[in-house]
């Protein structure tokens, strides 16, 4: 936790910085809006970087093909003239109305203590925010922040600690070379001996294991002893098909990400099966001044593309303009002609 | 046209007529098949489409890619004739095939 400071005061914050969210900055910098994007993930992109960032995408027009990566790093260098404020791993938690139906203010706060005051909220959730996929073992939920956690928020949490590590992927293997030195004894639970993380972690936790430092298991979860929220033992189903109880008191799975709608639910919104209906002329929701862009949103004929979003962004920026210079009249101009925007974009 | 039978967890089983070139994943959407939920589409990047093979079919459907065994490590309760369903494309040569849903994806 960060302390709390003085709000931010900007134009718009927008939840979230996936493709949508990205865009959603180039089409209000076109009209001087200035925006704040907030992503509990680490890096912009949303699902294109998180879940597919060598896939190709065949369907952004303009594009035959680009890699969901390639889409997210285009979309930077594209909205790097508007000079975007960017607030990664925070958890946009709250939402509130501190305007008026006509002049629209909202407080926005966040899990790490930050808090903007702005005209606007984009909600560019998407599928929600990325959270940490739990584990399938019975009764993990009592354990969860007192000896599960999902993530390494403070290295000393672990000291001391015998520990289980569980997965393959690139967080368990660097948490395990983390985290050696500091816990009393690690141990590293996988389902098969082929690990997916970077070959130089793999090769040091081969090293570790080879030393005796460390124990390497190969098998899946199938049970949690303790009580109160203390872990005492993890069973383990190894791939012989026996059961060995690890001697263990805390434990750190990485199970990968999924999506989950999170605090949006609490914002007072209308909801539609975890969907904010919006009408499709400005994109706005019920309450005025909050718009939901992308995948978040629900409509008739709504279809979860890249660029039914990028549309929608451009749409809600013109209403959004309305709220922030509710006394500026709007000239719609082309970028490739108008002086005016090319300022802006810093190539007249 | 290929058939291919969808057992429950709870021994429910329901066969169905699959395409040649589509995949398993998407005979089961396509015919209401309940037990798949395919969030990705396909991609092989969220490992809800996860299967057991019969094993009288496992050597013809064969083994996982690489990318494949990767998302596995996703899944609930991996078996070695665990597969995930948007990655096994229907051919004439899967006639007949038995998968089993699990109780749970993701
Ligand atoms: C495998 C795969 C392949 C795909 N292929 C295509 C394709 O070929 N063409 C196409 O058009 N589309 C494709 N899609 C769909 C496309 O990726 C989505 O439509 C797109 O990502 C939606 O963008 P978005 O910005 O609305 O949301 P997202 O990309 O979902 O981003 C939303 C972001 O908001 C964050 N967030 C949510 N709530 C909060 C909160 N409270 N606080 C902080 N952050 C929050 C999330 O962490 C996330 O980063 C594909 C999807 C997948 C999974
Ligand atoms: S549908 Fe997502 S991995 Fe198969």
């Amino acid at each position: 936790m960060t302390e709390p400071t003085a709000p931010i005061q900007t134009d718009v914050v927008i939840v979230g910085a996936g493709p949508v969210g990205l865009f959603a900055v180039f089409e209000l910098g076109l009209l001087d809006i200035k925006a704040h994007l907030v992503d509990i993930l680490d890096r912009p992109g949303g699902q294109c970087a998180e879940l597919y960032p060598e896939k190709p995408i065949y369907d952004i027009p303009g594009f035959p093909v680009v890699s969901g990566q390639g889409l997210v790093d285009n979309l930077m260098k594209q909205i790097e003239p508007f000079g975007p404020q960017f607030h990664f791993n925070e958890m946009v938690e709250s939402l509130e109305s501190i305007g008026t139906a006509e002049r629209p203010r909202f407080r926005v706060k966040t899990d790490g203590g930050l808090t903007f005051e702005c005209a606007c909220v984009m909600i560019a959730a998407g599928g929600g925010s990325f959270q940490p996929k739990k584990p399938p073992v019975e009764g993990i939920e009592a354990y969860e922040g007192s000896s599960v956690f999902y993530a390494v928020r403070k290295k000393e949490t672990f000291r001391g600690k015998k520990l289980l590590i569980v997965g393959g992927g690139d967080s368990a293997l660097d948490w395990t070379l983390n985290l050696q030195p500091i816990a009393e004894r690690i141990t590293l639970l996988h389902r098969r001996d082929d690990f997916r993380a970077a070959p130089h972690s793999v090769n040091a936790m081969r090293e570790l294991v080879a030393t005796g430092k460390i124990d390497l298991r190969i098998g899946q979860l199938a049970g949690l002893e303790g009580a109160d929220g203390g872990l005492t033992a993890v069973k383990a189903k190894l791939s012989d098909g026996s059961v060995e109880t690890l001697d263990v008191n805390m434990m750190l799975p990485f199970f990968g990400l999924t999506m989950k709608l999170g605090p949006i639910a609490n914002w007072g919104l209308n909801l539609h099966e975890n969907l904010v209906p919006v009408d499709t002329e400005k994109f706005e929701s019920n309450h005025p001044g909050i718009f939901a862009i992308g995948d978040i949103n629900a409509y008739p004929g709504k279809l979860k593309l890249i660029l039914s979003g990028f549309h929608e962004a451009a749409l809600a920026a013109q209403k959004a303009h309305r709220y922030v210079y509710p006394d500026k009249r709007l000239l719609f101009q082309y970028t490739t002609s108008s002086t005016n925007l090319q300022r802006k974009l810093g190539v007249a | 046209m290929p058939k291919i039978s969808f057992i429950d967890f709870k021994g429910t089983e329901r066969t169905v007529d699959a395409q040649v070139g589509s995949t398993v994943m998407e005979t089961a959407l396509r015919n209401g098949v309940p037990g798949i939920d395919a969030e990705c589409g396909g991609a092989c990047s969220c490992a809800t489409c996860h299967v057991y093979v019969d094993p009288a079919w496992q050597a013809a459907v064969g083994k996982p890619s690489a990318m494949e065994d990767d998302m596995l490590d996703f899944a609930r309760d991996v078996q070695p004739n665990s597969r995930l369903s948007c990655q096994i494309k229907v051919t004439e040569a899967l006639d007949g095939l038995i998968v089993r849903t699990p109780e749970k994806q993701g």
